[in-house]
């Protein structure tokens, strides 16, 4: 494959970056949010051709004849040399996962360009305050984002890693005049930055004892006659697993050293990826502009932990160990997060949460994907509501979005009954919400269902744990639908000042990500994304059957039904407390007021850290070293300086001044070793 | 009578005793200065004579004392001028009353 | 003797010196600073690539241009200059930052001219230490260096600048005496018995006739006098008070020069010459430094003054240049190297924001400022990117740097570790990495509560953006420092051959 094509998928976006950043300001805002949008058009069609040639043109180095689908290195550049084994190259690895998100990346970041134009300006058409850095940010997490996924090695990975950490940063504190929007970013920064040194430390562990950064050489084997081109294969990480055990020192307190290095790597995932603890700062993260949350809070980087878990899938798979905390964590995670969800008031937080939990959905689906279970259908579950949920999840966003600037509040007690005001934005959020909730034939059905189904082939404990948050999403969900666009009937006195659908820049990529999330989930995925590339779906003969009905006829309605059922009573449920205005949730509340004080709080968590963090951190940690710096190592400085001082004015009475004085000391000193001398002599 | 080298250092002795103790008894600088060339001359004395009598084909010591003269006369003129300039500030050249240098 | 072009860097301050005492007015001046700071530059940048074409042309001697004149014979004093990799990044940071520095100073008062001397004289005096190969000039121009300091901050600076001028001077000095005891000791031991003695580095790293006991004495002595000017904890207190009260020019000259010149010296004369004892005591001095990341770290943690701030910052950066030289591993040497072009290139540029900050708002407290962002885009778009290189945000040079370092110290500790050495190592690089925590939360504290959120005192909504001189100066930093960080390969292979086997067979490092 030539080079030219992934190439300019990185560079166009940094070169977007570099210009808006640099002469942005010296631009009209119309001239600059049409040249992102362009730009990241321009790598819209790129990354899709990309893609769909990796997917579809049977090309050797992407597809053997027995139709596994191979990993290719397009380039790879030294960047920086640690030592002979141990180097850092920049390039471009194309495989199912990569591919995937090459379409999804620039799929959402560019229904979110194109948005931001109808929704960084008020109602009267004026841009916001630095409307040019908004579109330079956004250039530069899409080129962060896309380097990520892209990685041949896991330091690459770690360098995109930070730069997607800090353009978050940037974004969400795109309105630096609000100090919530300030605290929130730095808290995001901060508690990734903490997850991101497990993340290194595993790196260290993990490069030390195999010698090498690149995931071909931790996760597959090369293929013969092909340049730069490799397979997933379980003998290489066995060889890699053999590396640790070998070792003079295999064990670490109690746990494989193996062991060790991956779930430090899971750490940073969690950090990114927003899994319990490290979850906090992705609710506060929706201070940023909504946009910002659809792309990077609920499509993309959110979802970088689970990449990097299926990244070097094969590895975890050598322990256990690490993806059964994975699984724990996750299903912890996800049952958490809904419950949290049921309680938010505002609109934004309510899908943060949901984030969290669809997220750890994916986590759980990676944690109980085993290759002796349907050719690791977790995996590929994982993967493919990383997919469906990227796009319903930003629909959804998009149309808070929306909502957010019809009413200027985020609130659904501001909103309430605008299904006739905003005709548009009312059925694209029932569409993500009936994809969220698992309602067939919606995007969410299937990949949720795949990963249920997993779930249940790996124990059933997990699968009844995992159906709850599933029946939970679709409630609160629906509770939130309700309340936006049912409740009680909107009043409004002036006519002019009704809320009304936005414009085209706004409904037309919420319209089209509600097209794909209608159809995402007849993509036979199970063909294209699996984790060692076998295809699922095969027929008699071992060859590939892909077409529409696919996913469909492949079902297991045992587990399906089930789920199904479960979300149609969820539904059911939201409706009779949500539809019409009612007593029922009050009495809820008063019934259980613990409970609910608690979700409504998300368990105190904020408070744990907020604790930890000013009272034992800086109270008891960096406060006491500040004192002990200036007053124990200084004051013994200054110490010093004052023994010297006082030793001084002790014995400056000898410098009297009297210069008979001088003469007298002096005489008597010269005879004195006079004597001596003498004494000495004799 | 024979000149010995005793009938030198007796006075030269004497000399400097003389200059050792008005140096440190007089308060009058002038009367310091003098008591100070008291002592450098008896020493010039017993250089030269210690020259004459012990290296009597050698000049080291006539020449060091007519250094030393030359060193004491430059020495004398710029304490001369230390004193006048002290005087010219205080009116007053005793030794115990020009303490500002100290500490 | 100025067929060498290593001598003009000493030569081309002098005739700046010589230039300034003639100037009449601040336009001479500013003029005489810029032309020869840019004239240090260019050579710099000239000797660069004329080494890198030596070394591409197969010249694997460890010094290039090297020369001797003879100063002192009883002595062997000699004026040896030479230099590799590490010298010729130190000397391009050194123009750069003296280039930037004069930028900064452009409006400096009062006594323009003689800030400028004593600026250029302390200037000869690092070019001439990182030029020399002779331990005694070298000892000569470190002191050069450190005195003009004294009379920069007592006279130019702010706030109580006596007494930290006093404390820097003094604590420098306590230094300075601890190494002129070990250089002297290291001359008296520099050849084998019965030949001449002699000051010069390289013939002394070949003679290798320091016996293991007087290694004891002497690598202490050595690596705590240029520790102090490498701020190692416990005696980095100096650094604090020295900077807050420093102008500008000073500050960014310090912090980005001078203490790259402890670093320096602890890697070419503590290690280099006394390798043995370098491996054996290396424990005591790890444990020093390592506390000094995490410790200067904490305390920046709770730091109002911008200054002191940033101080703390430094002792937290510099200790882990300390720290990665003494993991006594090539790979962790480069990063360490990496790390003082970082860090001097960064602090610079952290210094000069501060003090055009401070020039405009006159304060320098975190608490009494707020929302600059609103008022002085530029500055604050620059102090951002400055705390992103300090944070390790990747594209900047802070980033290669310390993970070259960790890299490096892991591979040390884990092989420590794995031979049943002790894990001291390997807990002190787990303890350092914590550091790029820290380090955020203390950068994103400064940077919300001083340029973002709302405009804290309504005085400062009339202040103006920087200027076109500040804009140079901050702009010329930004630029290295971006350039450090997004092609590291280049300076790998100009420190590469410093790190040759032929030299390190002795310490049989890997």
């Amino acid at each position: 494959m030539d080079i030219t094509l992934p190439l300019l998928i990185l560079v166009i976006p940094l070169f977007m970056f570099l210009l808006l950043g640099l002469v942005g300001m010296k631009m009209s805002h119309r001239l600059a949010g049409t040249l992102g949008t362009l730009g990241m058009g321009t790598v819209l069609v790129l990354s899709y051709i990309t893609a769909l040639t990796y997917f579809y043109s049977g090309a050797p180095e992407f597809i053997t004849s027995a139709g596994e689908r191979l990993q290719y290195t397009v380039f790879n550049v030294t960047w920086l040399q640690f030592t002979d084994s141990l180097v850092i190259k920049l390039g471009f690895l194309l495989d199912p996962i990569s591919a995937m998100m090459l379409i999804v990346i620039p799929t959402i970041s560019f229904m979110v360009h194109l948005y931001s134009l109808g929704y960084m300006r008020d109602h009267h058409g004026v841009y916001e305050h630095g409307f040019q850095r908004f579109y330079a940010f956004l250039s530069l997490f899409s080129f962060s984002m896309l380097g990520l996924v892209v990685a041949t090695n896991i330091f690459q990975m770690y360098i995109f890693w930070e730069l997607v950490g800090a353009s978050s940063y940037l974004l969400i504190g795109f309105y630096y005049k609000k100090p919530s929007a300030v605290s929130a970013s730095k808290k995001a920064f901060i508690v990734t930055r903490f997850a991101d040194l497990g993340f290194l430390i595993g790196i260290l562990v993990l490069s030390f004892y195999t010698g090498t950064f690149n995931f071909a050489d931790l996760t597959s084997a090369p293929v013969d006659g092909i340049a730069d081109v490799s397979q997933v294969s379980l003998t290489t990480a066995e060889g890699i697993k053999a590396m640790f055990t070998n070792s003079p020192a295999p064990m670490f307190m109690g746990a494989s050293v193996m062991t060790w290095a991956l779930v430090l790597i899971f750490m940073g995932g969690m950090g990114k990826s927003a899994m319990m603890p490290l979850h906090i700062w992705l609710p506060d993260a929706m201070e940023g502009p909504t946009p910002v949350s659809a792309l990077i809070h609920a499509a993309t980087m959110v979802v970088a932990g689970v990449y990097l878990v299926a990244r070097l899938f094969p590895l975890y798979l050598m322990e256990t160990a690490a993806l059964d905390i994975i699984v724990v964590v996750g299903a912890l995670t996800a049952f958490y997060a809904a419950m949290v969800a049921c309680t938010q008031v505002d609109i934004k937080r309510v899908l943060a949460f949901s984030t969290i939990s669809q997220i750890a959905f994916m986590m759980v689906s990676l944690g109980v994907a085993r290759p002796e279970f349907h050719h690791g259908l977790g995996y590929m579950a994982g993967m493919f509501h990383l997919f469906t949920h990227a796009m319903f999840k930003a629909l959804l966003f998009l149309c808070a979005g929306a909502l957010i600037h019809a009413i200027g509040s985020n609130d659904y007690t501001a909103m309430h009954g605008l299904r006739k005001y905003m005709p548009i934005t009312h059925i694209t959020f029932l569409i993500g919400c009936l994809a969220i909730a698992g309602i067939i034939p919606f995007a969410g059905f299937f990949s949720k269902d795949e990963i249920l189904t997993a779930c249940f082939g790996h124990s059933i404990v997990w699968y009844i744990w995992m159906s709850l948050v599933a029946g939970l999403t679709a409630f609160y969900m629906f509770r939130l639908y309700y309340l936006i666009f049912w409740w009680k009937e909107h009043k409004v006195e002036n006519p002019h000042h009704a809320p009304h659908d936005q414009p085209w820049t706004m409904t037309l990529p919420l319209v089209i990500l509600a097209a794909i999330s209608c159809v995402a989930g007849f993509v036979p995925f199970g063909n294209l994304v699996t984790w060692n590339g076998h295809p699922m779906f095969v027929n008699e003969n071992g060859e590939m059957v892909s077409t529409f009905f696919t996913n469909l006829q492949n079902l297991d309605w045992s587990v399906a039904g089930i789920s199904l059922a479960v979300a149609i009573i969820a539904i059911l449920i939201a409706t009779a407390m949500y539809k019409k205005e009612n007593p029922l949730p009050a009495k809820m509340k008063n019934a259980l007021p613990a409970l609910w004080d608690w979700c409504y709080h998300r368990f105190y968590w904020d408070e744990l850290y907020q604790f930890i963090t000013h009272k034992i951190i800086f109270g008891c940690i960096s406060k006491p070293i500040a004192w002990f710096d200036r007053h124990i190592i200084d004051g013994s400085m200054d110490g010093l300086a004052i023994v010297a001082n006082k030793a001084s004015e002790a014995i400056k009475g000898f410098q009297s001044g009297k210069v008979q004085m001088y003469v007298w000391f002096y005489l008597i000193g010269a005879l004195l070793l006079g004597a001596i001398t003498f004494i000495c002599l004799l | 009578m024979d000149i010995t080298v005793i009938y030198y250092l007796v006075p030269s002795l004497i000399m400097f005793c003389c200059g050792v103790y008005g140096f440190v008894t007089r308060k009058n600088m002038i009367a310091m200065l003098i008591s100070l060339e008291l002592m450098l001359n008896s020493v010039d004395i017993n250089f030269v004579v210690f020259n004459r009598y012990l290296f009597p084909h050698q000049l080291e010591g006539m020449f060091f004392t007519l250094f030393a003269i030359a060193i004491a006369a430059a020495e004398t003129a710029l304490a001369i001028a230390i004193i006048i300039n002290i005087f010219r500030a205080s009116k007053n050249i005793d030794v115990t009353d020009v303490t500002k240098m100290k500490f | 003797m100025f067929s060498n072009i290593l001598i003009y860097f000493v030569v081309i301050p002098l005739l700046m010196l010589a230039g300034l005492a003639i100037c009449r007015n601040i336009r001479q001046i500013r003029a005489v600073a810029v032309t020869g700071s840019l004239a240090l530059t260019a050579l710099s940048v000239w000797l660069l690539i004329d080494y890198l074409a030596l070394r591409a042309a197969g010249e694997t001697a460890p010094m290039l241009y090297t020369d001797s004149w003879t100063w002192f014979e009883p002595l062997h004093i000699n004026l040896a200059v030479g230099v590799d990799g590490i010298s010729i990044a130190m000397l391009i940071l050194s123009s750069i930052i003296l280039l930037t520095g004069s930028f900064a100073s452009w409006k400096i008062e009062p006594h323009t001219k003689d800030f400028f001397l004593w600026l250029i004289l302390l200037s000869t005096g690092v070019f001439g230490f990182f030029i020399s190969i002779d331990l005694f000039t070298m000892f000569m121009f470190y002191e050069v260096a450190l005195i003009p300091m004294y009379l920069l901050i007592g006279v130019w600076g702010s706030g109580n600048k006596n007494y930290s001028a006093m404390k820097l001077t003094l604590m420098l000095m306590g230094g300075s005496a601890f190494l002129m005891l070990g250089l002297i000791g290291i001359y008296y031991h520099s050849a084998p018995a019965g030949q001449p003695l002699t000051w010069n580095l390289l013939k002394i790293a070949e003679n290798a006739s320091i016996s293991q006991g007087w290694q004891y004495f002497l690598f202490p002595m050595t690596f705590v006098g240029f520790g102090v000017l490498g701020a190692m904890f416990p005696f980095h207190t100096w650094s604090p008070d020295g900077h807050a009260s420093a102008p500008t020019a000073v500050s960014m000259l310090h912090a980005g020069v001078l203490m790259k010149l402890g670093g320096y010296g602890c890697f070419r004369v503590a290690i280099y010459l006394m390798p043995q004892a370098a491996e054996e005591l290396a424990w005591i001095f790890l444990i020093l430094t390592g506390i000094s990341v995490v410790y200067g770290a904490f305390s920046a943690c709770v730091q109002t003054d911008l200054k002191y701030l940033n101080a703390y910052s430094s002792v937290s950066h510099c200790g882990l240049v300390l720290f990665a030289i003494l993991m006594l591993n090539t790979t962790a040497m480069t990063g360490a190297i990496m790390q003082m072009l970082s860090h001097g290139l960064m602090t610079a540029l952290f210094f000069a924001l501060i003090g055009m900050i401070y020039g405009r708002t006159h304060t320098r407290d975190i608490r009494l400022m707020g929302g600059l962002m609103k008022i002085m885009p530029f500055l604050a778009v620059c102090y951002v990117i400055a705390g992103m290189a300090s944070l390790g945000l990747p594209g900047l040079s802070g980033f290669v740097a310390e993970m070259t370092i960790f890299v490096g110290s892991f591979k040390a500790g884990m092989a420590d570790y794995l031979a049943g050495e002790g894990s001291l190592r390997l807990v002190f690089t787990i303890i350092a990495c914590c550091s790029i925590v820290i380090t955020a939360v203390y950068i994103l504290r400064v940077v919300g509560k001083l340029l973002l959120g709302p405009v804290y005192d309504e005085h400062h909504l009339t202040l103006t953006d920087a200027t076109w001189w500040e804009r140079t100066s901050t702009v010329v930093l930004i630029i290295c420092v971006a350039a450090i960080g997004c092609f590291p390969n280049f300076f790998e292979s100009l420190i590469k051959f410093t790190f040759s086997p032929s030299i390190f067979a002795v310490i049989g490092m890997n």
